[in-house]
């Protein structure tokens, strides 16, 4: 099993939770983790944002906009 | 063609035939589907919300006039984000707001900025987070998630946007992206570094006081 520092163990994150880590790595981290409350912490706020950034505020073309592109698509399937 | 509100798409080669058919409710459907995460995504290379609305126009325009020559070798949407990126990418440069990727060094390796742990190891774990509840926290984190994302390096904010806010997988922001899955993990890792440090900043600074 490889054993990670707190800096390094910040900095695997993402490549842990993309499955990205050889399984020695994998156990380090969860190793870490369950004995490291700083990095564990750390670890629940990181998905934590992930978590927020993944629900964002809606976002829509204007409606003008919208109309002008459905014309174009009319018009070009037309010619 | 009915409605897709909710459902999702239709596999790719539907969406073709549909659209090389001037099947008007598919084309409205992909509109409403994917123009969010286009505007999303535009804004990470350009200034204005204008300029990144002219850019996603310009692509659904590419799409009208391009679809009978989709050869179906990425996905309609990988084509269409393909399409976006280089429309953006010139576009940006135009305003001098992006240049070159490559001048971006400082934000893809190296550890310029200091790790999260001091040295030596957590003096204290980092404060607690309160649950988000209620609209008004809400709102006030989704804002201070956008300044976040304003305040990233380009080529970080497009990984980002593309991973965690449209949820993509690491391959199809390799393919868009043109990087490696190594380059976009660490684009990935620092942007979701730097907004995790914002958040905390906003946690504290609203924490009542003991």
């Amino acid at each position: 099993m490889k054993r990670f520092t707190c800096d390094e163990l910040v900095e695997v994150i993402t490549a842990y939770l993309d499955h990205a880590l050889d399984q020695r790595a994998c156990d380090g981290v969860r190793r870490h983790l369950a004995c490291c409350e700083g990095c564990e912490r750390y670890f629940e706020q990181f998905r934590a944002t992930i978590g927020v950034l993944g629900d964002p505020p809606p976002e829509k073309l204007r409606a003008d906009v919208q109309d002008r592109l459905m014309s174009a698509f009319r018009e070009r399937r037309q010619a | 063609m009915g409605s897709f509100a909710g459902g999702g798409l239709p596999p790719d080669d539907v969406v073709v035939t549909a659209l090389r058919a001037g099947d008007e409710a598919m084309f409205a459907a992909l509109l409403d589907t994917w123009s969010g995460g286009l505007l999303r995504v535009a804004r990470s290379y350009v200034s204005t919300d204008h300029s990144a609305e002219e850019v996603v126009q310009d692509t659904w325009l590419a799409l009208i006039g391009g679809i009978d020559s989709f050869e179906g070798r990425s996905s309609v949407k990988t084509w269409v984000y393909r399409i976006l990126v280089n429309i953006a990418k010139k576009r940006g440069v135009r305003e001098s707001r992006t240049l070159p990727w490559s001048a971006f060094e400082g934000d893809g390796g190296g550890s310029a900025v200091p790790g999260p742990v001091p040295p030596g190891g957590w003096k204290e774990v980092p404060a607690a987070w309160p649950t988000p509840e209620g609209e008004a926290l809400a709102s006030e984190v989704r804002g201070v998630i956008a300044e976040a994302l304003d305040g990233l390096p380009p080529r970080q904010r497009t990984v980002i946007t593309l991973r965690d806010v449209e949820g993509w997988s690491s391959d199809d922001v390799c393919e868009v992206l043109e990087i490696s899955a190594a380059n976009q993990r660490v684009l990935l890792h620092r942007a979701r570094a730097a907004v995790r440090g914002r958040l905390a900043d906003y946690f504290e600074s609203v924490k009542p006081p003991e």
